[in-house]
């Protein structure tokens, strides 16, 4: 294990930021620490390059306590949201940083400095920025840069702290490609923080998904997405559609409707929430069906990135209730729905958790 | 329909600040500063030569440019280390310390030049212990820079304090990261960040100096060849009467420090350029 992070507790004030964090990361892989702002992930992540200092507990890189290192001895490569580049050096200056504060013993030559900073220069395919400053450069090309710095010490761990946050969708997402591609040639152990859930699910190798300063589930992006192990997980990585209701003999029971459900493991009468994603829900236009639950249609969008149909019914209590359902274009248009529809709604699949009261559901509506 | 020749800005009341800007500064500055030229230009270009090159004159303008300078010099660090103390740590009277920082502006400078002497003379507080090396302080060069050090002390100071203020935390911390020392982040990433700030700070102290007068009259003991600075001697010739002899010694000191303080203007101009964005 690169880093092992151990029983790690932090607090800002009365704010409780890490509650007992452990945490083992693999080596060679690229993690995400995924969650909402305020879950912690950035705190953690500082207290793993030694920006922050944990109240208790450890941290270790290849089995090395680091807990009492300052951040510059870690060996860490840190990239910040905002690149935190050097405004008066050039973009050689900048990457040669990390080299030439070296004390003298260790300082490699001029030449080597050199090279290694042309090297890396080509790596993140800006070769040709190395006399310019930063600010003329453009976001992406300034975060490429800041990577370029943190690799220019080759650092046991590297550690990214939002780094496509300031950046605008289209480079945000070309930038992800390129981070991953860059992974996949230099392999080393990179930690990286982000809220979006779907970058998280298409750079990583890992992902931890953290909420309220705890880990909710860790695992291959696969693994969190397939298989969520809590509400909190499954409403935070994708739209979700949420049916309250009570578990009764082979079905779920909102309201006035009820949704078949198999399930050996639940109690009968126990209440539950239970999730389906939008691409999970078919449409039934029989409003008399027993089964399947009701709603109305609110919006049909059938051209564009994402056609759906947007719903509206009730929850057990009585309380509106927004549904949306990811259908193919085709399908959309032979369903021939008009606004105002009376419809049911049946999942195809549904992921239920018995619902205590300490339970979490990230956007507790559909997103 | 009607159209105006003249673009529209999009702020409004360019003429109307513009106007009162050019009447004030014609009233305060232009016209002051016009007639002592004015005056000076009634001098013949061999009267002007004989007042402005008299030997005395002359070690007027080395002392006080030089005076100015390590004054302002020395505003420059230890300015600079005193906007870094208040900024970046806490402790307790900080406010009242940090209040007190402009202290300098309001004492009349006078009351500052009979403190001085005071504390630095053979006899005084602190002019005793120097007078066992056998060093002198009052009624000597390093006077006049003591004094005016003290009344250029505000300047560095509060126009480093907002810009370290500002500083991003992030800058400091990614110089860390990459391995550099604590000494090694302050020289090559602050520093330069601060730089142009520091350069202002320096001109405005180098450049009140330059106008010192009250302060330095106490302290500096007057002698002429020795501690008499160039603003004594232009009020010594009014107060003889000499009125195109001061005339024309203030119009050197005006083009003299005009020109320096465009060379720091220049400077910081160029510093601060690589900092935009």
């Amino acid at each position: 294990m690169s880093i092992r992070v151990e029983n790690i507790n932090k607090k800002f004030g009365d704010f409780v930021a890490l509650d007992n964090i452990s945490l083992e990361l693999p080596e060679g892989q690229l993690t995400a620490l995924l969650g909402p702002s305020g879950s912690g992930k950035t705190t953690l992540l500082r207290i793993i390059a030694g920006l922050e200092q944990p109240d208790s507990g450890s941290i270790a890189f290849y089995g090395k306590d680091q807990t009492d290192q300052h951040v510059s001895e870690r060996g860490v490569g840190f990239v910040f949201q905002h690149y935190a580049l050097f405004k008066h050096m050039t973009v050689y200056e900048n990457v040669a940083y990390g080299l030439t504060v070296k004390p003298r013993k260790e300082r490699p030559s001029k030449a080597e400095i050199h090279k290694k900073v042309m090297s890396l220069l080509e790596l993140v395919q800006l070769d040709w920025t190395a006399n310019r400053y930063p600010n003329q450069l453009s976001g992406g090309q300034r975060q490429r840069i800041a990577l370029a710095r943190a690799l220019a010490v080759e650092p046991k761990v590297l550690l990214l702290d939002e780094p496509f946050g300031a950046l605008d969708a289209k480079v945000r997402a070309e930038l992800r490609r390129w981070l991953r591609k860059l992974h996949d040639e230099i392999h080393v152990t990179s930690v990286f923080v982000t809220h979006d859930q779907e970058e998280a699910l298409e750079v990583s190798d890992r992902i931890v998904v953290m909420n309220q300063g705890r880990i909710e589930q860790e695992g291959t992006p696969d693994e969190v997405y397939e298989q969520p192990a809590t509400p909190f997980v499954y409403g935070f990585l994708g739209s979700v559609n949420l049916f309250h209701g009570r578990f009764e003999q082979h079905q779920i029971v909102v309201g006035a409707d009820a949704i078949e459900h198999r399930d050996e493991a639940l109690i009968h009468g126990t209440d539950v929430f239970a999730f389906a994603r939008p691409n999970e829900l078919e449409i039934i236009t029989d409003v008399d069906a027993t089964n399947g639950i009701l709603a109305t249609v609110t919006q049909v969008l059938a051209y564009g990135p994402q056609p759906r149909v947007e719903l509206e019914g009730v929850n057990e209590i009585g309380q509106p209730q927004h549904f949306q359902v990811a259908l193919p274009p085709e399908s959309i248009k032979g369903l021939a729905l008009q606004i105002g529809q009376r419809v049911r709604l049946v999942p195809s699949r549904l992921k239920v958790f018995e619902r205590d009261s300490s339970a979490v559901v990230a956007g507790d509506k559909t997103t | 329909m009607f159209s105006t020749a003249q673009a529209k800005s999009v702020i409004p009341g360019f003429n109307i600040t513009m106007g009162f800007s050019l009447l004030y500064l014609t009233f305060i500055f232009l016209i002051p500063v016009g007639g002592l030229l004015l005056y000076t230009s009634l001098m013949s270009w061999d009267e002007f030569w004989r007042a402005v090159s008299h030997p005395q004159v002359v070690a007027s303008y080395k002392l006080s440019f030089t005076a100015s300078f390590i004054g302002a010099s020395i505003n420059l660090v230890f300015g600079f280390l005193a906007a870094w103390v208040l900024v970046r740590y806490q402790f307790p009277f900080k406010r009242i310390i940090d209040a007190l920082i402009d202290l300098p502006f309001a004492l009349p400078t006078a009351v500052a030049g009979i403190a001085l002497v005071t504390l630095y003379a053979s006899t005084g507080w602190v002019g005793q212990y120097f007078e066992l090396f056998d060093i002198r302080i009052a009624y000597t060069q390093i006077g006049v820079v003591i004094a005016l050090t003290y009344i250029g002390l505000p300047f560095v100071v509060r126009t480093v304090q907002p810009v370290l203020e500002d500083f991003e935390a992030e800058l400091e911390e990614a110089s860390a990261a990459l391995g550099a020392s604590r000494l090694t982040t302050v020289i090559k990433v602050i520093l330069p960040a601060l730089l142009p700030a520091l350069l202002t700070g320096f001109a405005l102290a180098f450049a009140r100096a330059l106008g010192e007068y009250g302060s330095v009259v106490f302290i500096s003991g007057n002698l002429p060849y020795a501690t008499e600075i160039t603003p004594l001697l232009i009020v010594a010739k009014a107060e003889q009467y000499d009125y195109n002899g001061a005339a024309a010694i203030g119009t050197v000191m005006l083009v003299a420090a005009f020109v320096l303080l465009l060379v720091i203007n220049f400077l910081q101009w160029w510093s601060s350029r690589r900092f935009s964005h």
